[in-house]
């Protein structure tokens, strides 16, 4: 249907050409039993020695793809490479044998992958596990392994790297595994590092840590850095230049700084502005791009982006467009490249997000529709040896937490992974029975309570999960899914008046009527929580838990979801306890903030108030660890990256459990656990030194 | 909120999905660039699909087919009403007249096979389904509850796991004695089928632990929906495919202990016909003169039982290569 896509981006493929890899022109296909799936199309980009280059886009887009074919790593026989070059020092990888090719995979290339829990053999030490490429690609013995292999845990920062290097992988936490990892990927001093998402399953004061060593690395080693993520912020912080994929093809090609500031094509320009930005006032409503992202079994014929693009014209859908060099060394895939060049992107049409602020809440502030004093959710764990003798382990999940969401507010729940804010919610919902406190939902005590009451407290507080794929029963359809708690609650006078509720919810939110028959594995991430969201509005709740619940999703679809759970609560008065560890979206979308750490509240604020005076020392190192989309101001920005991990829940510090990692800390703070304090009208601290 | 584009490509495309199964190959020139012809895998009937890809089982299908076919239409299949006493042919050799020959009461071996199909698969089926369904009943409550239930049912099954089948079996038949409904003894099917319970409530509880921690689970609980709805409208159909592997393999284990039982003299009677009644009684008595009356009921059980195996086996691969008995 369309031309092999000639890409005129830079191809001076001479031998002793600047370029340390040239990927040219790469089809990547993979053949199922539905079809061809064309997962890279014509991908062509370019990575000098010792530079950063960013891989950027959506789940789908073939960017993860693309670098496994450059290590050959495809899954066989389903993918194939059907044509294109890849030069790696002049060698074209592709016609390399499979023993040649062995050679240069972790000893010339190397890849660090998303994963720092499964990337690890766990029957192995770290010490082997690091010395095991030395040995095979570098023929060291192995003293001289050893040695290596404890300069490199030290360079990675990983301390007491002697006796470190004896342990197996489960005595490391993931921030630390990442840094084995990366202690790998570096062993055998490889000129090209392939980095697959590589601080996504981290928290951001641990990807901060990580991108900075990453970072650092780079620049003393001179080590050249592919990056894939789908993190714009990342990008920001750490890129020199940008490739951002869309459905298997390139779609804009730029420095970093010429691409935040000046994006060249619709997507980017869209992408840029539908994410919540800690750096700018939020407005009425986020940007979204509308839609999903194609089918790659049937992909649209023009440009891929056409049927979500507000800027398209006719000759947008007539065929590929080629990729154009609009300016030096700035590339884009869009007709109207040289256009948007000139006008900018208002000038197309796409419109800046709105500045405007939000109508002001109807938050009725007299009396709290749920009130919490002082929960504490312990759970029992057998650790270790422990779990033959009777003695238990107590982890405390959440310690003492004490607020008041009130009628129509949105109170937004941040904090690292493991500092307790899903149990909240989960205790909440009554999933985990609290061990001390009380939880009072309109002035009743819901606590304890058992059999009706609890019913009726469970039509009035409903949940939405993270995770869109195991969130929803697969062997039921989206309409029995949804029209489940109207049948058993009797909401609906008879089955017509039920099914009418169904497809009226579906529309509410945003889904079609004939979805009703589909399951959830006929649809995608974004659809699915929307399913989420309905099943959860069909028991008409005034109160919904928000666990994480777009933390899953891509970008695009993240803003109309956001979109989407502040319409409703418009529209049904809800209050929402939003749960997420994304700075920015829990800014966009509430009015107050707790600030969680280890099972405690360390802030609690007005969302202004804390977001431009945070007064905790932690709260402040979570901001700063947030990189901002906007490489201009990251690189004027003196951030300091918070050092230490979260320390384990089953034995927390004494005093204030902050003080391992606080840049503040005194002996006093070792000593007592610091209240939550006034410090300010309606925000609270818990930190002495404030 | 969304477009036409949503509508029309609601799908996101999941590479890994399961049912991407690669087989059999023909050949599709794709339109797209570079032009290249491509061997396209085509999606098939399941069945079709089963038969290429775990030919054994398939073979072990085909033979259980015949059987049930024999079993169903016994009447018209068999040369010879199985129970026809027949003096003047006592002990006769496999001859054109009777193919597998006769016993000692002169009725024809081959008819008293086909007919004992009957027996074997009533059976079989019976206490394999009956067994398999109240053991994953228990599995998934035992673990929808957890704590001292779980605990408790464990135990209990821990109990019943340490008997032998045939043991257990022959206790319970010799307590409960005969119970005929419908031709079938309903006794010696739970006999049959008790023995088997532990092992499925086992496999049925550890998938339906995995299933218990997933959210759509935690969506049910918090919408306020009793636990028997969660247990079976939730949980339940989530571990149909351990519960069917679990069914198919414990057939062959059943009919097996219908003919033990049958052969130690605890199951079927005379004069019914049942491969495990065919190999003792009076067949002990004259194996020398005519084995014909104990070889061919051995190679029917051996047939069923490895038929039932074979088939169980490569469902349990087709299915889910995670779960091993």
């Amino acid at each position: 249907m369309d031309q092999p896509t000639a890409s005129i981006a830079p191809r001076d493929a001479s031998p002793g050409s600047p370029w340390l890899l040239e990927v040219q022109d790469l089809h990547v296909h993979f053949v199922t039993t539905r079809g061809v799936v064309r997962a890279v199309e014509g991908i062509s980009y370019t990575v000098s020695r010792g530079e950063v280059v960013a891989l950027v886009g959506e789940s789908g887009c073939g960017k993860s793809v693309s670098s496994l074919a450059i290590m050959r790593l495809l899954a066989k026989p389903a993918g194939r490479i059907v044509s294109g070059r890849i030069l790696f020092e002049g060698r074209d990888l592709l016609e390399l044998s499979e023993e040649q090719m062995r050679e240069i995979r972790g000893r010339d290339i190397a890849m660090i992958f998303q994963e720092p829990m499964t990337s690890l053999n766990p029957v192995l030490t770290i010490g082997f596990q690091i010395m095991e490429p030395l040995m095979i690609h570098l023929a060291m013995d192995t003293t001289a392994a050893r040695k290596r292999a404890n300069e490199l845990l030290r360079m990675v920062g990983i301390p007491d790297a002697d006796r470190r290097l004896d342990q197996y992988p489960h005595q490391f936490s993931g921030g630390m595994r990442q840094r084995v990892m990366i202690a790998i990927g570096l062993s055998c001093n490889p000129k090209l590092l392939i980095a697959d998402e590589p601080t996504t399953a981290l928290d951001v004061t641990i990807q901060a840590q990580i991108l900075k060593l990453m970072k650092d690395l780079s620049r003393d080693l001179g080590i050249a850095m592919v990056i894939i993520t789908h993190n714009l912020g990342v990008v920001a912080r750490y890129a020199d230049r940008v490739n951002v994929m869309y459905a298997a093809r390139m779609t804009e090609q730029a420095t970093a700084r010429e691409l935040f500031s000046r994006p060249l094509h619709p997507y980017t320009a869209g992408l840029l502005r539908s994410v919540p930005r800690l750096d700018r006032p939020r407005g009425a409503k986020l940007e979204t791009i509308e839609g999903t992202p194609p089918n790659l079994l049937d992909p649209p014929e023009g440009c891929r982006f056409a049927p979500r693009c507000p800027a398209k014209i006719p000759e947008s859908e007539e065929g590929p467009p080629p990729m154009v060099e609009v300016e030096r060394g700035h590339y884009s895939r869009c007709v109207r490249a040289f256009e948007m060049a000139r006008v900018g992107p208002e000038g197309l049409g796409l419109a800046r997000a709105s500045r405007e602020l939000p109508a002001p809440k109807q938050i009725d502030r007299t009396a709290p529709i749920l009130s919490v004093r002082g929960l504490k959710t312990y759970f029992e764990v057998a650790t270790g040896f422990k779990a033959l003798s009777s003695r238990r382990s107590v982890v405390r999940a959440v310690d003492g937490l004490t607020f008041n969401v009130f009628r129509g507010e949105t109170l937004g729940l941040v904090g690292e992974s493991g500092c307790g804010k899903t149990t909240v919610g989960r205790t909440l919902l009554r999933l985990e029975n609290a061990t001390e406190g009380q939880i009072a939902f309109r002035g009743r005590d819901v606590t304890c309570s058992r059999g009706e009451d609890l019913k009726r407290y469970r039509r009035e507080m409903q949940v939405i999960f993270q995770d869109p794929y195991s969130s929803l029963n697969p062997r039921m359809t989206i309409g029995a899914i949804i029209a489940e708690p109207l049948r058993v609650y009797k909401l609906q006078p008879n089955r017509a008046a039920a099914r009418a509720k169904v497809m009226d919810l579906l529309t509410q939110v945003g889904l079609f009527e004939y979805m009703a028959e589909r399951y959830p594995h006929e649809l995608s991430g974004g659809q699915r929580q929307r399913v989420g969201i309905a099943r959860a509005l069909a028991m008409q709740p005034s109160f919904i838990v928000c666990d994480e619940p777009v933390s899953a999703l891509d970008v695009s679809i993240q803003a109309q979801i956001i979109n989407l759970l502040e319409e409703l609560q418009k529209k049904f008065a809800l209050t929402y306890l939003f749960i997420a560890h994304d700075l920015a979206v829990v800014r966009h979308i509430s009015d107050r903030v707790i600030v969680m750490y280890l099972g405690r509240a360390m802030e609690i604020a007005e969302r202004d108030a804390l977001y431009s005076t945070p007064l905790h020392p932690y709260t402040r190192a979570l901001l700063d660890a947030v990189p901002i989309p906007d490489p201009e101001l990251e690189s004027r920005r003196a951030y300091k990256v918070l050092g230490g991990e979260v320390p384990s829940p089953l034995d927390p510090p004494r005093g204030c459990v902050f003080h391992t990692r606080c840049p503040l800390a005194s002996e006093e703070c070792k000593m007592q656990v610091p209240e939550l304090r006034e410090i300010r009208p309606g925000h609270y601290a818990a930190c002495i030194k404030v | 909120m969304t477009t036409a584009a949503q509508k029309s490509r609601a799908v996101l495309f999941i590479i890994h999905h399961s049912s991407f199964r690669i087989d059999v190959i023909t050949t599709v020139s794709t339109a797209t660039s570079p032009s290249i012809t491509y061997k396209v895998p085509r999606r098939r009937h399941p069945l079709l699909q089963f038969v290429v890809q775990q030919p054994l089982g398939a073979a072990g299908l085909a033979v259980i087919v015949i059987m049930a076919v024999c079993a169903v239409f016994a009447p018209w299949v068999a040369p010879y009403d199985p129970l026809t006493v027949d003096y003047a042919m006592m002990l006769a050799a496999p001859s054109w007249e009777h193919w597998l020959g006769t016993d000692s009461f002169g009725r024809d071996v081959l008819s008293r096979i086909i007919y004992g199909a009957r027996t074997a698969l009533a059976v079989g089926f019976l206490a394999s389904f009956i067994g398999s369904t109240v053991g994953a009943i228990i599995g998934v409550v035992s673990a929808y509850f957890g704590g001292r239930i779980d605990l408790f049912i464990q135990r209990v099954l821990d109990v019943l796991l340490s008997f032998p089948i045939i043991v257990l079996a022959i206790t319970v038949v010799a307590v409960l004695g005969k119970n005929l409904v419908l031709g079938v003894d309903i006794n010696l099917v739970i006999a049959i089928g008790l023995p088997m319970m532990p092992k499925v409530a086992r496999v049925v509880r550890a998938s339906a632990l995995a299933i218990r921690e997933l959210p759509y689970i935690d969506a049910a609980r918090t919408a306020g929906f009793s636990d028997a709805r969660i247990i079976f409208r939730h949980m339940a159909p989530n571990v149909v495919a351990p519960y069917l592997i679990m069914v198919t393999a414990f057939v062959a284990q059943a009919i097996l202990a219908e003919a033990s039982l049958s052969f130690l003299g605890l199951g079927v009677t005379e004069p019914t016909a049942s491969w495990g009644l065919m190999l003792s009684g009076a067949a002990a008595d004259f194996y020398q003169q005519a084995p014909w009356m104990i070889v061919f009921p051995g190679i029917a059980i051996s047939m069923a039982v490895f038929a039932f195996n074979l088939f169980g086996d490569s469902l349990r691969d087709w299915l889910d290569p995670k779960i091993k008995l």
